[in-house]
This record gives structure tokens, C-alpha cells and sequence, in this order.
């Protein structure tokens, strides 16, 4: 485990000398603008159309980033054949795709962080103080980290066994629909086909149900989230990513480096 | 293990450094995956504690796979692999092994001092111990001024030092180099053969591969010619080289003298003077044929046959463009 510890830190390293921090400075631009500019063009609901552009840009950047950097984490390493004199140390291979996945989400944790500070200076500026109910801003901050470290987790299982592009549809694919799942799920109550609604179900179970995760319209109107959503979400992102790092060892340590 | 003694690693302290038995690799090709290509076929053999061992073969013999089934970058297709007396799918033996992969490529944005330390974390080293080690290390491969320049500013050769320097850093018992000459100007290559000496000095063993057979000659104890993914032969090379003799050769300018005419017809012109091999038997009657056509003698050397002809002998020229042996489709 230590020697996965020390994998992710240099992934992490490799993330900030790689200047993929750098989205930081287009976040505060994008929040600094939205601050000046909705108090002059939605009189009354500031706070919700800040709050939503804010924490819609943090999911989609943290995705693109989870996305494009989680593909390149394996394949990289192995087109640039970095990977082999990693792997001659007393290195598992289930201990360098561990490292590798701690590494991206430790990157995107800090970057989700920091865009997470933007936001509530932005709140301040717009509220002139920060308030408890704002909490619920916090709990889909967190939510938006728990999706992205199974979006990284898909990204990685792909990255064991097909070329970057691939990976990248694969992934990216799996997000969309994971997104929709709610709606895949109720194809077959639609159409009234109970082969159709079987399939649907099965494959609306396979895929990561990303709707549970979005409550940016309920932290935007100050609802309170309740604890128990909180500790599905962790409990279900924390079995998800097991599943599907589980299934990246087993293809990867299988694989042959050419 | 039964009787072998072991050490705090649970590696056993005798037997062979490197064995391989039976080792074949085939890859799967085309579109379909379907054609079988096999990179290396049936190979046994036996590299001991101590020795230098020199792996040569022509580009696409079969070294680096090899080399890489050693180090579990790759999974043989039959046969088994043992180093220190453990399976290679022992990953906790790797702290016994130094490995330089062939044109070597870290990660760029470190600097060679990061890499080095991030590299000795795996072996557990404090951070005393890791400076101190990465120090000596850029020391010994002539890059102690250039520690703190990040590596994507390094040159092929730069690198190729680096890796030498990772190979060494935890001080194994077995190194494992593929063309550690690779990309290196002359006195890069005197260094490299000194750490390599100096490693043999110490007791490890080390087998390194190479197609420079004058490098081999030099620092192997044993060499082993591979070709089309077989062994073609293994032995030390003084033996190979420095038994047979192939007859003399007389290096001589020519005279005016009686006989001088029949002499030339079977002497090789190499400018101004010319050169003539003979048996061992002939070679009295030919220095007084030489003598009496007038000609002066300027060397008399015995002709021995090279690595470089033990190789080709081995292989074969047509052999040597072989890459790899189909063994036809599933």
C-alpha cells in the first residue's frame, strides 16, 4: 500500500508540473464574471444562478480532466515505456494502477477544492456573507469528488486493454448514459415490452447511476440533502470503483508490455 | 528449496543467478489476432553467480523479449524462468535485480535527482539514505552537475546514464542491462564497461545484451549467441576466439627479386604494401621465398578466429535478417 502512496504522489506531481492546474485560472475568470454580471441581469435569484453556473463548470471540468487525464494514466506509461523501469522495482502492478487512480483523484480532489473556494468567495460576493444553509453547496461539491473517482476508475479499467481514443468513447459514453440511467431504466414501463423493460433494468444496473449524484438544483435552492443520500452515494461510488479497479488488475496484470 | 542455504529474502544463496527452461514466447498477430509469431524458442540456459554474461544477437533476435520475460514485463507462452533460485513472477525479488530497459525513457518532468529518489522509495529507503545513494549514483555515471536539470532536457546518451544509475541504485545482486552501450559516445562507453567491471569485482552478476561483439569480448565470461528466437551457442569467448588457430598472416612490402611475380599473384594489395596468409606448416618456405624475391617483412601475426566470425559463423548471414520464426496460424 505505501508503494502505491508512492506512485499516486508522483502522479500527482506529474499533474502539477504538467500545468493541469492551470483550468484554476479559467475558473476564476468564469466566477469572477458570472459575480459582476448576475447582479445586474437576475434580480433576486443571484444566489441560485451562481451557484448553479458554479457548480455545473466544477463537475464539467472535473469530468473533462477525469476523463482525458484518466485514459493516458496506463497508456501513457506504456507507450512512453516509462512503465517498465517502474515495474522492475519491487512494484505490483495492482499497487501502480492503485497509485495511479489515488494520484488522478488526489489531483482532481485538490482542483475540486480549489474551484470549491472560487465558488463561495463568488457567493460572498454576491450574498455579502456566507450562511449555514450554504452547507448544501459543500455536500455537492463532495458528490461532484465521488463521481469523478468512478469516472476515473471507468478510465482506467478501458485504459488496461484498448488504445487512449477508445478508452476515451468508452468512457465518456459510459458518463452520458450513466447520467440518463433514471431514463434507460424507464424505457420499458414506456413502451409496455416486458423483454425490453427486463433488458433495460439489467443494463440501467451495470451503469453508474450518476443522477443520484447530481444535487446542484437542491444546493442552488438551499434544500438540506438528507444524510442518508450522503452515505449511499459514498457507499455506492466506494463499491463502484472497487469493481472497476478489481476488473483493471485483473486485465492489466495479465498484459503483456510490448 | 530443500538443502540450499537462503538469505533474509528468502533467496536462496546457491544455484545459478539466472535460469531459463524451456522459455518460448509467441505473439499474436494480425487483424484477427489469429497468426502466431514466436519471438523466442525453447530456451535453457544458465547464467552463473559472479559472472558477466553477454547476450548478443542481431537487431529482432530475440534479447529483449528475453530479457523482459526475466523481468515479468512479459508472460512466456511455455517454460519457466527462475533468478536467485525464484520464479520471475516473484515481484518481491526485485529488490535483488537492477533492470535498464533497451533506449531507456523516464519520466521528463523530473530531474534526475527526483527520479533517482522516487525510485529508491520503492526500496524503502529513509531520506538519508536515498540522498546519499543518489548522489553516488549520478557520480558514477558522470552526472553529479547535471542532477537538477529535469530530464526532457537530457540527451539520448544523458538518459541512457540515468538508467544505468536506477539499475545500480539499490545495489543488487543481479543487474540486468539491455544495450546499456546503446546511444553513448566513447567515454560513455568506458564507463559503462568500468561499472560493469566494478560490478563483477563485487560478486554481482550481470548480464547485459549487445550486438557490439567487441564490447562483449572485452567483459563477458560467457556469451550466448541468439538468432530467430533460438540459442545458437554459449561459451566464454576466449575459448570461442582464442584456441583455433586459422594459419598467418605476413604483412610485407615487395622486391625486385627472383620469384617476386608468382608471390604477388596470391598477396592481397592493401596500398602500398601487401598481405598473404598461410598455414602454420608453410610459413618457413613462404618467409624465405619472401626473402629471396626481396621483399621486407613487416609483420607476421597468427589469424584467429573473432567473436565477430563465431557470431556470423553461428547465425549466418541470412539468418541475421531473420527477425522472428512464424510458426503459422491458430
Amino acid at each position: 500500500m505505501k508503494r502505491a502512496g508512492i506512485v499516486a504522489w508522483n502522479t500527482f506531481r506529474e499533474a502539477v508540473r504538467d500545468r493541469v492546474l492551470y483550468n484554476l485560472v479559467f475558473f476564476a475568470l468564469l466566477m469572477i464574471a458570472a459575480a459582476l454580471l448576475v447582479g445586474q441581469i437576475s434580480i433576486g435569484i443571484e444566489q441560485i444562478v451562481i451557484v448553479t453556473l458554479g457548480l455545473s463548470a466544477i463537475s464539467l471540468i472535473g469530468i473533462l480532466m477525469a476523463v482525458f487525464i484518466g485514459v493516458g494514466l496506463v497508456s501513457k506509461e506504456m507507450e512512453k515505456r516509462t512503465l517498465y523501469a517502474l515495474l522492475a522495482k519491487p512494484v505490483r502492478r495492482w499497487e501502480f494502477l492503485l497509485g495511479k487512480f489515488a494520484g488522478l483523484a488526489l489531483t482532481l480532489a485538490v482542483n475540486t477544492a480549489a474551484m470549491a473556494t472560487g465558488l463561495a468567495g463568488a457567493m460572498w460576493l454576491v450574498q455579502g456573507s456566507l450562511r449555514a444553509e450554504d452547507a448544501a453547496v459543500l455536500v455537492a461539491v463532495y458528490f461532484i469528488l465521488l463521481k469523478l473517482a468512478i469516472v476515473v476508475s471507468l478510465a482506467l479499467l478501458f485504459s488496461c486493454f484498448t488504445t487512449p481514443l477508445l478508452s476515451t468513447l468508452f468512457t465518456a459514453g459510459l458518463y452520458v448514459a450513466g447520467v440518463f440511467a433514471p431514463e434507460i431504466r424507464a424505457i420499458g414501463k414506456v413502451t409496455g415490452n416486458a423483454a425490453l423493460d427486463a433488458v433495460a433494468m439489467g443494463f440501467s444496473y451495470l451503469l453508474p447511476n450518476f443522477d443520484n449524484f447530481n444535487v446542484i438544483a437542491a444546493a442552488a435552492h438551499r434544500r438540506a440533502i438528507p444524510g442518508m443520500l450522503v452515505a449511499q452515494n459514498t457507499l455506492y461510488a466506494a463499491v463502484y470503483c472497487a469493481i472497476a479497479l478489481t476488473g483493471a488488475t485483473m486485465i492489466f496484470s495479465r498484459r503483456n508490455l510490448k | 528449496m530443500t538443502a540450499a542455504r537462503r538469505n533474509a529474502n528468502n533467496t536462496p544463496m546457491t544455484g545459478p543467478a539466472i535460469e531459463t527452461e524451456g522459455l518460448t514466447k509467441d505473439y499474436t498477430t494480425g487483424f484477427w489476432l489469429a497468426k502466431k509469431k514466436r519471438s523466442l524458442d525453447n530456451l535453457t540456459m544458465q547464467v552463473e553467480r559472479g559472472e558477466v554474461f553477454g547476450f548478443l544477437g542481431p537487431n529482432g533476435a530475440g534479447k529483449t523479449t528475453t530479457i523482459k520475460l526475466l523481468m515479468g514485463l512479459t508472460f512466456p507462452s511455455a517454460g519457466t524462468a527462475r533468478i536467485l533460485g525464484r520464479p520471475v513472477s516473484d515481484v518481491g525479488m526485485h529488490n535483488e535485480i537492477g533492470y535498464l530497459p533497451e533506449q531507456p525513457y523516464f519520466y521528463d518532468y523530473l530531474t534526475a535527482c527526483e527520479l533517482l529518489d522516487y525510485f529508491a522509495r520503492f526500496h524503502g529507503y529513509g531520506a538519508a539514505e536515498r540522498r546519499e545513494r543518489v548522489e553516488r549514483m549520478l557520480k558514477k555515471v558522470g552526472l553529479e552537475t547535471a542532477g537538477k536539470i529535469q530530464l526532457r532536457k537530457y540527451s539520448k546518451g544523458m538518459l541512457q546514464r540515468v538508467g544505468v544509475a536506477q539499475a545500480i541504485l539499490h545495489d543488487p545482486q543481479v543487474v540486468i542491462l539491455d544495450e546499456p552501450m546503446s546511444g553513448l559516445d566513447p567515454l560513455g562507453r568506458r564507463e559503462v564497461r568500468d561499472i560493469i567491471l566494478e560490478l563483477k569485482r563485487a560478486g554481482r552478476t550481470v548480464l547485459f545484451s549487445t550486438h557490439i561483439l567487441g564490447d562483449a569480448e572485452m567483459l563477458c565470461d560467457r556469451v550466448g549467441v541468439i538468432a530467430g528466437g533460438k540459442l545458437r551457442g554459449v561459451g566464454a569467448p576466449k575459448e570461442i576466439v582464442g584456441v583455433q588457430s586459422h594459419g598467418m598472416e605476413i604483412l610485407f612490402e615487395p622486391g625486385s627479386g627472383a620469384g617476386a611475380a608468382g608471390i604477388l599473384e596470391k598477396a592481397v594489395r592493401m596500398g602500398e604494401r601487401y598481405r598473404i596468409e598461410v598455414a602454420e606448416g608453410e610459413l618457413y618456405g613462404a618467409i624465405e621465398q619472401l626473402r629471396a624475391a626481396g621483399a621486407k617483412i613487416l609483420s607476421v601475426v597468427q589469424v584467429r578466429q573473432t567473436l565477430e566470425d563465431y557470431f556470423l559463423e553461428l547465425i549466418g548471414a541470412e539468418q541475421a535478417r531473420t527477425s522472428a520464426v512464424e510458426v503459422g496460424e491458430k
